[in-house]
């Protein structure tokens, strides 16, 4: 389970491409709730990926729907490092 | 459970689009008159959209050496290049090429499709990296998808992105950076020079495809790294035999004293029949060929910034400032008005690709066009002048220059 920092951080970088005002929690998907598309999701992955200074590959990200698997996953790749 | 139900999305959406005379997903060639016309349901038509950049398809050697090819050794190999399938030509159509790149070694693959596939699904281990561009086209996501390494992306062309990324990767690991000398949908160059001397900085190895710039950059017509001159910067080439050189299949060129294991590894080389006698001799005429044509070069040069200068005086929204490509690609502000256009042009006697997503980057709707060697500047004006009457026709706003 990701810490709140990390959630927090994530809202942050969200909030921009929040153009529908979805209230932001863990179990919030990208794709049903937020409606971001592929070209929106790309920077967004950029962004989380310079905000933790890590590397999210490609192969990953079909399983992250929800803000709660990113950052979990960002946690992981965090220790991992 | 239908397996096909879901698909209805697509099936919806196609179903919406206001085509009334003509699909662009159904057009049906009816008769090639030449390398610029074609007759389309009963029109004459100019091919303004067929990738066929030097003009090659009707050359006459080629011709002449793919017939011959049939009565010598039959319509085709019916074999795998690791079994049955590798004839005389075939290496000698791989020799043609590496000659022509100046390189070592070729493999010839059966479509330029397998060989991203077959390049870097072998490439790219468990254990590696391979970093592309976001814009990269489907064959190189789909080699991707299909080997076993880490992918990493990076913003179209964004040579401080890439870098970035590269510094986070472990420094001992395995690293291929792919990327593409010219854009296909756009039509836009890639800054390869940094962008490979970038890679080089962090150990990468590099993978150059230059489908869409064999035949009309560099001197030799090798593509943009030989055109910005950083050749001894990349590890391997990939390309086509299905635009410039006017026939089908696909290559990969190296200097790497290793490459001809990949013929042992190369799922989409070895698990498929090779290329039939008469496309390889026509191949290997057609790049011949190539090799001696720099007036034609030119001249199809000439002819892409005819059409971009003559388009953008006319007031359309091009995707880049000027021609880098003999692809000149429009931007229409949304599927309705781009599906009246396209169907509209056609109308008028020219094709285009009408390209949508996920073929175009960033949701783009485009009126894409490609220009070959061969089209006169009259028919370059003709274009030109069919594009504003069409503007005209469907309510697409211009905004000519001041």
């Amino acid at each position: 389970m990701a810490s709140t920092q990390t959630l927090e951080k994530i809202y942050e970088l969200i909030a921009p491409l929040n153009k529908r005002s979805v209230e932001l929690g863990p179990q919030t998907t990208f794709a049903s709730d937020l409606q971001l598309d592929s070209l929106t999701v790309m920077d967004l992955v950029a962004e989380i990926e310079d905000e933790f200074d890590i590397v999210l590959p490609l192969n990953m990200l079909p399983d992250l729907e929800t803000i709660e698997h990113v950052a979990d996953a960002v946690e992981k790749i965090v220790n991992e490092g | 459970m239908d397996l096909l139900d879901k698909f209805d999305s697509m099936v919806a959406l196609r179903a919406s689009l206001p085509f009334e005379k003509a699909d662009p997903f159904t057009v049906v060639m009816d008769e090639i008159l030449s390398e610029t016309e074609a007759m389309i349901d009963g029109r004459r038509t100019i091919l303004a959209g067929t990738n066929n950049y030097m003009g090659m398809t009707f050359n006459e050697e080629a011709m002449a050496a793919a017939k011959d090819a049939i009565d010598r050794f039959g319509t085709g190999t019916t074999g795998s290049r690791s079994l049955n399938g590798t004839y005389a030509d075939h290496k000698l159509l791989e020799a043609t090429i590496a000659d022509f790149y100046g390189m070592e070694h070729c493999m010839v693959f059966s479509t330029g499709y397998q060989a991203n596939l077959g390049m870097i699904s072998a490439l790219g281990g468990k254990d590696d990296y391979v970093i592309i561009d976001a814009d990269s086209h489907a064959s190189i996501y789909d080699g991707c998808s299909m080997g076993n390494a880490t992918i990493v992306r990076f913003k179209h062309n964004n040579v401080e992105q890439m870098e970035r990324r590269l510094k986070r990767l472990p420094e001992d690991a395995g690293k291929l950076v792919v990327v593409e000398g010219i854009y296909s949908m756009l039509g836009d160059a890639a800054p390869l020079k940094e962008l490979l001397e970038v890679a080089k900085k962090y150990g990468c190895m590099t993978l150059v495809d230059e489908a869409h710039s064999m035949g009309f950059c560099g001197e030799n017509g090798r593509g943009v790294a030989e055109a910005l001159g950083v050749e001894h910067l990349v590890d391997f080439y990939v390309g086509t035999f299905s635009k410039s050189v006017g026939t089908v299949g696909g290559f990969a060129v190296s200097n790497h004293p290793k490459f001809d294991v990949l013929r042992f590894i190369s799922r989409p080389y070895i698990f498929t029949a090779s290329p039939p006698p008469s496309i390889v001799a026509s191949a290997i005429k057609a790049i011949e060929a190539i090799k001696r044509s720099g007036n034609r070069r030119a001249h199809l040069w000439e002819n892409a910034r005819r059409l971009h200068a003559g388009l953008k005086k006319a007031g359309f929204d091009l995707a880049t400032p000027e021609a880098q490509s003999p692809i000149i690609a429009v931007y229409m502000p949304d599927i309705m008005l781009g599906t009246h256009f396209w169907e509209n042009l056609l109308m008028e006697g020219v094709y285009t690709n009408m390209a949508a997503p996920p073929a175009t980057p960033a949701g783009m709707f485009l009126m894409r066009v490609s220009i070959n060697a061969l089209h006169t500047p009259e028919q370059i004006d003709e274009i030109i002048k069919r594009f504003v009457i069409t503007a005209n026709k469907v309510g697409l706003e211009l905004k000519p220059e001041a």
